[in-house]
C-alpha cells in the first residue's frame, strides 16, 4: 500500500486534469458571456450536452467524424446566438434573478428538444485515436485524455491570441470593462454580444465532444456539467479568463482526489462544498477583482 | 393604503371556502392542496428574494430537510410527527443561521452560487444516505397525527392547509408593514443607505433567511405527511428553480403575487400533459416568455396596468 501511493495519486490527478480541462472550457464560456452582458448563462451546460449528443446523432446518420464534429460545434454556437437575440436582448436591463430564470428557461427548451428528437438514451462514440491506455509511472492515461488536454490547451491559446492580438478580441475586452465607453469610441457592442455568445456555445460544445468518449452523454448531462463549470468560473473569480482555466483544473483535480480518497458517492458534492469554503473566505473567488459599491 | 390591505386576503378566504364545493373530484382537491403548499413556501421565499433582495437558488434544500426530518425521525426513531416536524424546522433554522453571515457577505451571482451549492449538497446527501432515506427511491411517511387526532383524506388536508395559508398571508401582510418589513425593503433599495439610517443590515438578512428556511422546512414536513412519501426530488436543484420561478412570475415583493405564481406554476404541468414529450419545451418557453415580457411578474404588471397596487 505504502509504495503504491504515487501511481494511485497520479491516476486521480490524470482523471482530474482531464475533466478539469472540460470544466475550464465551460467556465471560459460562462466568463465570456458574463463579461459581454453581465449574465450568468445557466444554459451553458446544455452547450456541452449538445456537443456530445449532436456528434452522436450525426455519426449515426452516417456522416464522417470531422463533418459531424464541425457541425456539432457550429450548431451550439448558433443556439448561443439565438439565445442572445431572442431572449437576452429583448430583456435588457432586467434584474439578475430575471435573467437567471430566462437562461434556465432556455436550458429547459434545449434539453426538451433534444429529449424529443434524440431520446433519453445514453450514448457514446469511439475515442478519437483508440483506447489503448498509456502507462506512466504505474498509472494509466487514455489517449482520449490527451486529446482533451491538447485541444483545450489549443483553444485557450487561441483565445489568448484572439483577445490580445485581434481588434475584435480587444473590442470584446473593452466592452466588458465599460460598455458605454466602448460604444462611445465606436465599438459595435451588439456585435460583441453576438460573438461572445457564439464563442461560448462553441466552447461548451468542444468540451462536450471531447469528453463524451470518456464519460458518455445523454440529454440530461448538461445540468451537472454546467453547474460545475459555473463553480469553476466562480472559483477563478467571475470575469477572469485565466481564473476560469485555473478554476476548471482546480475543480476537476479536487473532485477526482475527493472521489478517490474520501468518497466516490459524494463526488458531485465536492465542487459545491469547495465553492462554499472558497466564497466564505474569499467572497470574490481566487482571481476576482475587488469591486466597491457606488451609492 | 391600510384600508385595502386585507381585501385580497378576504377574497382568497372566500374562494377557499367555496372551492371544495365546486371542484368535481379529489384530483382537483389534491391540486388545490399542492398549490396551497407551494404558495406558503413561495411566500416565505418572496420575503427573502422580493423584499430583502437576496436570491436563494437552494431553497428546496430546506424543504428537503423538513420533509426528510419528518420521514426519518418518525419511521426510524419513532418520534411523534410534531416533534419530528419541529426538529426539522430547528435544523433548517440552525443551518440557515450558521451559513447566513458568510453567505450574505456575497452579492448577486456569488450569492446565487453559494445558495445553489448549499441546496445541491443537501440533495446529494439525501440521495446518498440510502440506509436512512431510502436513497433515490425515497421512503414512505406515516400519517400526520397531532394529539391522537389524525389528519387524513383530501378534505381534511384541504381545510388544514387553507388555515395555514390564510394565517401565513395575514402574518406576511402584517410583517411587511411593520418596522421589520420596512427595514427589509430599505435593504433592497440600498444596503448602504439603510446602514446609514441605522438598519442593522446583517441582522435583518439573517433573520429573514432563517425565517424563510424554517418556514420552507415546516412546509416540507407538511408535504411529506400529506403525500405519505418523500423522494429526493423535493430537495433537488430543479425544485429550487421552480420555487424561485413562482416568486418571479407572480411578482417579486408581491404577497398576492406569491399565491398567483404558486397556483399558475403548480397547474402548468397538469395543463401541459397533453403535449406528450414537449412538456419541458413548453415549460421552458413559458418561463422565458413571461420573464422577457413581464420581468416584474404578473401581479405587479397587471396592477400597474389597472392603476392599483
Amino acid at each position: 500500500m505504502n509504495g503504491e501511493w504515487l501511481p494511485q495519486f497520479l491516476q486521480f490527478l490524470f482523471s482530474g486534469i482531464t475533466v478539469g480541462a472540460a470544466y475550464a472550457l465551460a467556465a471560459l464560456g460562462f466568463t465570456l458571456i458574463y463579461n459581454a452582458s453581465n449574465v450568468i448563462n445557466f444554459a451553458q451546460g446544455e452547450f456541452i450536452m449538445l456537443g456530445g449528443m449532436l456528434t452522436v446523432f450525426f455519426l449515426q446518420s452516417g456522416m464522417p467524424m470531422p463533418v459531424a464534429v464541425v457541425l456539432a460545434i457550429f450548431i451550439p454556437a448558433l443556439v448561443g446566438i439565438l439565445i442572445e437575440k431572442l431572449a437576452i436582448e429583448p430583456a435588457k436591463n432586467a434584474e439578475v434573478t430575471t435573467l437567471i430564470i430566462i437562461t434556465i428557461g432556455a436550458s429547459l427548451v434545449i434539453r426538451g428538444v433534444v429529449q424529443v428528437f434524440l431520446g433519453k438514451g445514453t450514448h457514446s462514440f469511439p475515442a478519437f485515436s483508440g483506447s489503448e491506455p498509456i502507462a506512466i509511472a504505474g498509472a494509466t492515461l487514455l489517449p482520449q485524455s490527451l486529446w482533451v488536454l491538447g485541444v483545450a490547451a489549443l483553444v485557450v491559446a487561441a483565445l489568448g491570441w484572439f483577445f490580445s492580438r485581434t481588434l475584435m478580441g480587444k473590442a470584446i475586452l473593452a466592452t466588458s470593462y465599460n460598455r458605454l465607453a466602448a460604444q462611445l469610441v465606436g465599438i459595435n457592442t451588439s456585435r460583441v454580444l453576438f460573438i461572445s455568445y457564439a464563442l461560448s456555445g462553441a466552447l461548451g460544445a468542444i468540451g462536450g465532444i471531447l469528453l463524451t468518449p470518456l464519460t458518455l452523454t445523454s440529454y440530461d448531462v448538461g445540468i451537472m456539467l454546467g453547474l460545475k463549470g459555473f463553480v469553476a468560473a466562480v472559483v477563478g473569480g467571475l470575469g477572469s479568463g485565466l481564473g476560469a482555466v485555473i478554476g476548471g483544473l482546480l475543480v476537476g483535480i479536487i473532485e477526482a482526489m475527493g472521489a478517490g480518497y474520501i468518497s466516490s458517492a459524494y463526488k458531485d458534492a465536492i465542487p459545491f462544498g469547495l465553492i462554499l469554503v472558497i466564497l466564505f473566505f474569499m467572497p470574490r473567488g481566487l482571481f476576482g477583482s475587488k469591486v466597491t459599491d457606488r451609492v | 393604503m391600510p384600508r385595502s390591505r386585507f381585501t385580497g386576503l378576504i377574497v382568497i378566504a372566500v374562494v377557499l371556502a367555496v372551492l371544495p364545493f365546486l371542484l368535481p373530484n379529489n384530483f382537483y382537491l389534491d391540486l388545490a392542496i399542492r398549490m396551497m403548499i407551494n404558495a406558503c413556501i413561495v411566500l416565505g421565499l418572496n420575503l427573502l428574494i422580493g423584499f430583502a433582495g437576496q436570491i436563494s437558488l437552494g431553497h428546496a434544500g430546506f424543504v428537503g430537510i423538513g420533509a426528510y426530518a419528518s420521514a426519518v425521525l418518525t419511521t426510524h426513531y419513532s418520534w411523534s410527527p410534531l416533534a419530528a416536524m419541529l426538529a426539522g424546522a430547528l435544523g433548517a433554522g440552525v443551518l440557515a443561521a450558521l451559513v447566513a453571515r458568510p453567505i450574505f457577505k456575497l452579492k448577486g451571482h456569488y450569492l446565487a452560487m453559494a445558495t445553489l451549492g448549499l441546496g445541491i449538497i443537501i440533495s446529494i446527501i439525501v440521495r446518498n444516505e440510502a440506509a436512512l432515506t431510502g436513497g433515490p427511491d425515497g421512503m414512505p411517511v406515516p400519517a400526520l397525527a397531532l394529539f391522537s387526532f389524525e389528519i387524513s383524506g383530501e378534505k381534511q388536508w384541504y381545510w388544514v392547509l387553507s388555515g395555514i395559508l390564510l394565517l401565513s398571508l395575514w402574518a406576511s401582510l402584517n410583517l411587511i408593514n411593520s418596522p421589520f418589513g420596512r427595514a427589509l425593503r430599505a435593504l433592497h433599495g440600498s444596503e448602504v443607505a439603510s446602514q446609514v439610517v441605522g438598519v442593522d443590515v446583517a441582522k435583518y438578512k439573517l433573520a429573514i433567511f432563517v425565517f424563510s428556511a424554517v418556514f420552507a422546512s415546516l412546509m416540507g414536513s407538511v408535504t411529506a405527511h400529506y403525500v405519505g412519501f418523500v423522494t429526493p426530488n423535493v430537495a433537488d436543484f430543479f425544485h429550487s428553480i421552480e420555487l424561485v420561478t413562482m416568486v418571479v412570475i407572480g411578482g417579486m415583493a408581491s404577497i398576492y403575487g406569491s399565491v398567483i405564481g404558486a397556483v399558475l406554476l403548480t397547474a402548468l404541468p397538469q395543463a401541459l400533459t397533453g403535449f406528450e414529450g414537449w412538456e419541458t419545451v413548453a415549460f421552458g418557453s413559458i418561463l422565458m416568455f413571461c420573464m422577457i415580457f413581464m420581468p416584474k411578474g404578473l401581479v405587479p404588471t397587471l396592477a400597474a396596468k389597472f392603476g392599483r397596487r
